[in-house]
């Protein structure tokens, strides 16, 4: 594929990264567009479902996005999530994806600079891997999915 | 006499007894088999037959008991309930009486997780005491435990095995009288090493009077070296070896370890002796046949008695 | 209920290769409680299944489905509508469900894509143990309520073995020493007594010794 243009798929926690997201966009904090952010209430809120069927629609790149440590607005949740994250993992690697594609980050509502440092070194990251092998399959097939605006 | 078994001859007479055991070879080679029972010749009155110890397949305990047999000495034929249902284990019974084998014991065996096949089926058709029950309904009823009648049923002596050292402490008497109402004639005990906790098992075996209905043979085993006492202490469970034993094992050097763990038996032996209940003694010298005739020796158990 | 874990992908994978279109069918019942096999994962098992297949240059139609309950003809008629146009069909079931598929839809190839486990309970969130090995006659009524012949590793009826040790069971430390439990539960119940009783040899032709086993309701029966 060239020019390869990463499609990153960003779940934000309502109370955390999303307004982070917000804050980084008022501060001017420049991002890059490849990050598609769907907001959530809770990281916790992700399914499985949700992330396997990001990869399954040719996104290059996933992460979940949650409140720090201990600071949950239900408790526990962004722990789960970091649970769920580590076994769909397991499971892209079963499929072969590799796992890197998938990861976990955590920072607090007022982090705007953080969000912003987040999408830029996730996208490098994937940028770097290459376009995951279903996306590549994906337009192989001269799917009338279009890399970019397939979520 | 219930039997024709020699050990049982021995206890009934009042003497200690001695028993000692043979680990059959990994490997059709009956004269291994031969020379671990020479060791053991006018030594000890009954020789145990492993039945694939640790669950590792070995030469069949009713083949080596008869390579023991021919050559004169006195099997007991160890069977345990992990590798056969109660067809195979009573056949195996009528086989090995058949064959002049006339003392056994019945185990429910180490799993199979701790040996070379991990990954077969632990058969467990029936548990220990419940063998002990089929043997003695073999012995004293005539029947066969699916309530046929046996011609010429098998005279097995029958032993059973005791861990005063596993847990739930409280229910190692318990499971003791079950075992002796299951009909034990003598049990052979795992390797005591703490020899208080021994003591205090055995005061509530005298107080319920079990050593009256059972011979109760106290099991003892000299370490070869620190590292085998480190780990009977730490890796092989329901094992209790003091934190003394080991000590002392480290406190001499390595060339005299082996020494030292002969000495320890010796003296576990001595100790044994006073302990009310104890008929006698089942040495254990797991791979080290050659080094019970000195403990048995030295612990003034020689010459065995004639029969 | 009956417990089971999803295959590896790999094996699964061999399954389906040389087919195009696939039903993929999912239980509502014991599969789904221990998150093996219900809705939610046969849609999991679809996407993979479907990038695994892409990855591998082949585009496979995966249909999913799932049953109130796999294990009784009356739900698997759903799937009539549904299998002329698959090749094959994949069952997250137990073994029951697979077997009911291959015994309804006769030219069609049936796979399992779950290892059925054991029947068990759940001992909290995501563990499950097993309980019961359906030996047709419990002796849980003896037993202070905890089964040593599902929970003993080495099934004894009569006491713990030498190996039980600070209440865990000699194969390993995550595994409780069922006799252990049991007598607990005698001398909270004030049921000592229990135990000295012998429990004799097994009769395990209800617990399948004596063949498959049936149950008929005379009543129910038609």
């Amino acid at each position: 594929m060239e020019n390869f243009e990463p499609v990153i798929v960003a779940f934000c926690c309502h109370y955390c990264a999303y307004t982070a997201a917000d804050m980084a966009g008022s501060q001017r904090l420049a991002y890059p567009a490849n990050v598609k952010i769907i907001r959530v209430p809770c990281s916790s809120k992700v399914d499985a479902l949700h992330l396997v069927k990001a990869f399954e629609k040719g996104a290059d790149g996933v992460y979940v996005a949650g409140c720090l440590e201990g600071d949950c607005h239900f408790k526990n949740g962004n722990m789960r999530a970091a649970r769920l994250v580590e076994s769909v993992q397991k499971y892209l690697e079963e499929i072969g994806i590799e796992r890197e594609r998938l990861e976990m980050v955590m920072m607090s509502a007022g982090m705007g600079y953080r969000f912003a440092q987040v999408a830029t070194e996730m996208t490098e990251k994937i940028r770097k891997l290459g376009p995951s092998s279903i996306h590549v399959a994906l337009v192989g097939r001269e799917s009338t999915l279009q890399p970019a605006g397939i979520i | 006499m219930r039997t024709e078994s020699r050990l049982e001859k021995v206890l009934a007479a009042g003497h200690l007894a001695v028993t000692s055991e043979c680990g059959p070879p990994r490997g059709a080679l009956p004269d291994k088999v031969r020379e671990k029972g020479k060791y053991l010749e006018g030594i000890v009155d009954a020789i145990n037959v492993t039945d694939n110890q640790t669950a590792m397949v070995r030469m069949s305990s009713l083949a080596a008991s008869v390579i023991l047999k021919q050559e004169g000495l006195n099997p007991l034929f160890q069977m345990v309930t992990r590798d056969r249902n109660r067809l195979a284990m009573q056949a195996d019974i009528i086989g090995a009486y058949s064959l002049g084998i006339d003392t056994m014991l019945c185990l429910s065996g180490d799993h199979t997780k701790f040996g070379d096949h991990p990954m077969a089926m632990n058969v467990h058709d029936i548990d220990s005491i419940q063998l002990i029950q089929m043997v003695k309904g073999m012995r004293d009823e005539g029947k066969f435990q699916g309530g046929a009648e046996i011609k010429n049923p098998p005279r097995m002596f029958i032993g059973a095995a005791a861990n005063p050292f596993a847990d739930p402490f409280e229910l190692r008497v318990l499971r003791l009288a079950k075992k002796i109402a299951a009909g034990a004639d003598f049990i052979q005990t795992q390797c005591i090493f703490n020899v208080d906790k021994f003591e205090k098992w055995m005061e509530q075996v005298c107080a319920r009077g079990l050593h009256k209905k059972c011979y109760i043979l106290a099991g003892v085993t000299p370490i070869k070296s620190l590292g085998a006492a480190r780990y009977m202490k730490t890796k092989v469970p329901g094992m209790d070896v003091p934190q003394e034993i080991v000590d002392r094992m480290a406190s001499v050097p390595k060339e005299k370890q082996a020494e030292e763990g002969v000495t320890i038996c010796v003296e576990t032996i001595e100790r044994l002796k006073k302990v009310e209940g104890v008929a006698g003694f089942h040495i254990m010298a797991i791979d080290w046949e050659e080094k019970v005739k000195e403990i048995v020796e030295r612990a003034g158990l020689l010459p065995r008695p004639q029969i | 209920m009956i417990t089971a874990e999803r295959k590896p992908l790999e094996e699964l994978i061999e399954y389906i290769k040389p087919f195009k279109r696939l039903l993929l069918v999912g239980c509502n019942e014991c599969v789904t409680v221990c998150a093996a096999g219900g809705r939610k994962e046969v849609g999991l098992l679809a996407s993979g299944l479907h990038m695994a297949m892409l990855k591998s240059g082949t585009n496979i139609e995966i249909h999913e489905h799932t049953l109130e309950r796999q294990c009784d003809p009356e739900y698997i008629d759903e799937l009539v509508p549904m299998i002329d146009s698959v090749d094959a069909v994949m069952s997250m079931a137990c073994g029951c469900g697979v077997q009911e598929i291959a015994r309804r839809f006769k030219g069609k190839p049936v796979f399992p894509a779950v290892n059925t486990k054991f029947m068990g309970a759940s001992e909290r969130q995501g563990v499950w143990s097993e309980r019961c090995q359906g030996c047709g006659d419990c002796l849980l009524g003896k037993t202070g309520g905890v089964c040593p012949i599902a929970r003993c590793a080495k099934q004894l009826m009569n006491g713990p073995c030498g190996g039980s040790t600070g209440g865990h069971c000699e194969i390993g430390e995550d595994v409780d020493c069922a006799w252990a439990l049991i007598w607990e539960r005698l001398k909270e119940l004030g049921q000592e007594d229990r135990f000295v009783e012998i429990t004799p040899a097994k009769d395990w032709r209800p617990g399948g010794g004596a063949g498959p086993r049936k149950i008929i309701r005379e009543d129910l029966a038609e």
